[in-house]
């Protein structure tokens, strides 16, 4: 025993095993229990399963402040949220219920408008004015990246529309969807064009 | 880590959940305030050390002393295995060989680390680990060969 290495007598903790899922989840839905009560728990995340594949849905206690498309890399805006919002971001999807539940509806068809609190924080100055401009597009219809760019009080705007549609951090909930081109094709999307067009083909048949 | 830390401090018991939690809860109330360039691992392990010396103090306020530690029930319901055998055997050693053999072995930090979370020297933490893993090969898994 001349040796203060861990590996010397390592092998003696070799029985001790890691902690079992099971427990790590009954601990860790406790601390997030603990964390939110204590006031500490700044974002709470969950995924939820779509036809367009996992979302990651990110709440602070003002409101939804995040839906990420997988192709966004989940980790990644997981990162840019502690370094964003907040370091203290823990998997709680109590806080998500609402939101997960309206998700879903809407991809049922049985959801044209949704009604959650909403936290814009992630969106500053003319980007957050669009996204308050395309909750007023409707369910079903579109609008044109130049007619949102005029209702957003700057016409000539139509790049910086089209800016704040793909840097949208709420896609979905605030349907940057809707907006298309003025000539008639689909456009962009943060979801990708695939995901573009099944949203607009679910709402123009539900 | 942590929670094998603090069972290996305060047994596979309710208590040693207790800890973890307490841990990590606070670990998030202090986390903005941590500096960029910290050894997070020996900044949870302090942390942890606090926690579980909380609950131990807990403990003996609460507690009527015996001639030997009471069986505890398993919280994950099931039978002990080796591990409990092992977690046994370290309830067993005075509180600072199993604080120093946790945070040397299982949390992987240098003495002079473990020295600073417990207090005293590198020197001391050495040895009083080393005392608690000369205890332990003699008790656990006695006849065994090795």
């Amino acid at each position: 025993m001349t040796t203060s290495r861990p590996s010397a007598d390592g092998d003696l903790f070799a029985a001790l095993p890691l902690v079992d899922e099971e427990t790590q989840a009954r601990l860790h839905a406790r601390l997030a229990a603990a964390a939110d009560r204590a006031g500490i728990l700044d974002v709470a995340y969950r995924t939820v399963d779509t036809p367009v594949g996992s979302l990651l849905l990110a709440a602070t206690g003002e409101g939804l402040v995040r839906v990420a498309y997988a192709r966004e890399d989940h980790e990644k805006v997981l990162e840019q949220l502690a370094a964003g919002v907040s370091p203290r971001v823990l998997r709680a999807p109590a806080r998500l219920d609402g939101a997960a539940r309206e998700l879903e509806e809407y991809f049922a068809g049985r959801r044209r408008l949704f009604d959650l609190p909403l936290d814009l924080r992630l969106a500053r100055g003319f980007r957050r004015t669009v996204l308050s401009r395309l909750r007023e597009i409707g369910y079903g219809a579109t609008a044109s990246y130049a007619t949102v760019a005029e209702a957003a009080g700057s016409p000539r705007a139509v790049r910086a529309v089209g800016t704040a549609c793909a840097t949208n951090p709420l896609p979905i909930v605030v349907p940057c969807h809707r907006v298309v081109r003025s000539d008639g094709a689909i456009g962009q999307y943060v979801g990708g064009v695939e995901t573009k067009r099944i949203l607009l083909g679910l709402e123009a048949t539900a | 880590m942590v929670l094998r830390v603090c069972r290996a401090v305060l047994g596979h018991t309710a208590t040693a959940e207790d800890a973890w939690s307490e841990t990590f809860l606070a670990a998030m109330q202090a986390y903005p305030e941590l500096r960029p360039d910290s050894n997070v691992e020996a900044w949870l392990v302090t942390i942890a050390h606090r926690k579980a010396v909380d609950q131990v103090r807990a403990e003996s306020r609460r507690a009527i002393p015996t001639e030997r530690v009471p069986e505890t029930p398993s919280v994950d319901g099931l039978p002990g295995g080796e591990e409990r055998d092992l977690l046994d055997e370290l309830r067993a050693l005075p509180l600072k060989q199993r604080q120093t053999i946790a945070y040397h072995y299982l949390a992987g930090l240098p003495y002079a680390e473990v020295a600073e979370v417990v207090g005293g020297s590198a020197e001391a933490a050495r040895r009083a680990a080393a005392d608690g893993i000369a205890a332990l090969r003699r008790t656990y898994r006695k006849g065994e060969a090795r």
